[in-house]
């Protein structure tokens, strides 16, 4: 983690967890490395593995779950249109993830409490990046590879190399927010 | 005499109205969002209002969709009464709706759009892989033309949609003090700056459809009844006063419009219909 000065943040994946508790809402990180992308279904897959005993597609230690289903690549690019979609449909599932070390998740809007305690008891931080820009965020991603539930189509798992992908400090580790008025 | 309009016409025309509506904002909606730009007094704010327009830039230059959710497809078709779409010979019996159906799973296809229809809400959630059916409102009017109108609705926005019927009784203020809480409770998670539909009267569905159909109107474009342009600025005012702001990150900006439509309803009842709608207000439509 570096700040150069502008006031970003450079994230670097896997996430350390001195670095994740050192972040405050409100501040400007700029990502780079591995991340996976999640919405609804793959995570009811991802619980239902759990449940099962099973290995998850990929290690959740110090990772960045994206929520977003992007569309489908043009010829030539890694990847279609890609901006977050609304967090709080994984409410249910995030906390979970997060006590099996996920470190981070992006989106956009608000996390229930269940989800800020446990960013709080963990060490985890939830980012938010701009909802409704997916042609400027799809700039920051260099690589989109599908690695399971490709049945799901939009929804499936791909890991993604993201370069400067910019994002919020959404709710952070010590029970700060960045928004104006929460839902609970 | 009726005038034909052939089935091909339509799907072609569709198709092409799905492509345009998820790459370029329309002209008023991108000047509602620069005005936003020139008013706006928290850095932050600043800060994504631009990243809006200079997504809304790399949309329509490189044709990538302004936003992953391309939304589920809601067709309104004028149709002049003086029209006759005919069946294709190797479709027969198959009508308008059917070509308005084809266009929709075309124009997803070919424009490289996400595909975001599940088959059954409940039992069978399996992604129909087409963006089809699309929601599909058909009236007519006098003439030998057909206007079509799509809009992808995304359903970050959809899903804070709400509606309610009040006592025919009820002060206009407790009615505006409700308008104002629903785009409120929408906040961070339907990606303000917002856009907010009221549908005002008729009875349930009428009410909702309303709320949609007042999003077709131009921002800049008041209700021309001047009471109820007096109301879309009042509301417009109150939204803006919860600071919520873009992204509900705080701001000056948190809609960009309040379009309010209203229509007769019965003695014993007065519904609203909230639709919430993003900034990426994804729209299109022409005239054959």
């Amino acid at each position: 983690m570096a700040d150069q000065g502008s006031g970003i943040v450079e994230l670097i994946t896997p996430l350390d967890q001195q670095v994740v508790r050192s972040l405050r809402a409100g501040q400007r990180v700029a990502i780079s490395g591995r991340i996976y992308t999640a919405r609804d279904a793959s995570h009811r897959r991802l619980l239902d593995a759990l449940d099962r005993g099973g290995r998850l597609p990929f290690d959740l230690e110090g990772a960045l779950i994206y929520y977003v289903g992007p569309t489908p690549a043009r010829p030539g690019r890694p990847i279609g249109a890609a901006g977050p979609t609304t967090s709080s449909r994984m409410d249910p599932f995030t906390p979970r993830l997060i006590a099996l070390g996920l470190r981070a998740t992006m989106g956009k809007g608000y996390r229930s409490m269940d989800v800020r305690q446990a960013l709080m008891q963990f060490g985890a931080v939830h980012l938010a990046a701009v909802g409704g820009a997916g042609a400027y965020l799809s700039q920051f991603i260099c690589q989109a590879e599908q690695i399971a539930y490709e049945d799901l189509g939009p929804e499936a798992i791909f890991c993604l190399i993201v370069r400067g992908f910019p994002a919020f400090v959404a709710y952070d580790s010590h029970g700060g927010s960045i928004y104006v008025k929460d839902t609970e | 005499m009726a005038r034909a309009v052939s089935y091909n016409c339509i799907v072609e025309a569709v198709e092409r109205l799905c492509i345009e509506a998820a790459h370029r904002l329309r002209p008023d909606v991108l000047a509602a969002l620069e005005a936003a730009l020139r008013r706006e007094s928290n850095p932050r704010a600043l800060e994504i209002l631009a990243i809006l327009l200079e997504n809304a830039r790399i949309a329509s230059s490189q044709m990538v969709p302004l936003c992953q959710d391309t939304g589920l497809a809601v067709v309104f078709v004028d149709m002049g009464t003086e029209v006759l779409v005919s069946a294709p010979a190797d479709r027969p019996g198959s009508t308008i709706l059917d070509a308005i159906q084809d266009g929709v799973r075309l124009g997803y296809q070919r424009g490289l759009l996400r595909k975001s229809v599940v088959a059954d809400p409940l039992y069978d959630r399996r992604n129909t892989g087409t963006n089809t059916p699309a929601i599909i409102h058909l009236t007519v009017m006098p003439g030998d033309k057909v206007k079509i109108s799509l809009m992808a609705k995304g359903t970050g926005c959809e899903n804070k949609s709400q509606f309610k019927v009040f006592n025919p009784t009820v002060q206009t203020s407790q009615i505006v003090e409700w308008i104002v809480s629903a785009a409120s409770a929408a906040g961070a998670d339907a990606c303000p700056p917002l856009i907010v539909g009221v549908g005002i009267g008729g009875d349930m569905e009428q009410c909702c459809l309303m709320a949609k159909k007042a999003l077709l109107r131009p921002l800049d474009q008041p209700n021309s009844d001047p009471r109820y342009a007096d109301l879309e600025q009042q509301l417009l005012t109150l939204i803006n006063d919860t600071g919520l702001g873009p992204q509900g990150m705080g701001g000056d900006t948190t809609a960009l419009a309040v379009l309010v439509e209203a229509g007769p309803c019965h003695i014993a009842s007065l519904p609203v219909a909230v639709n919430i709608e993003c900034h990426s207000h994804r729209h299109a439509s022409c005239t054959i």
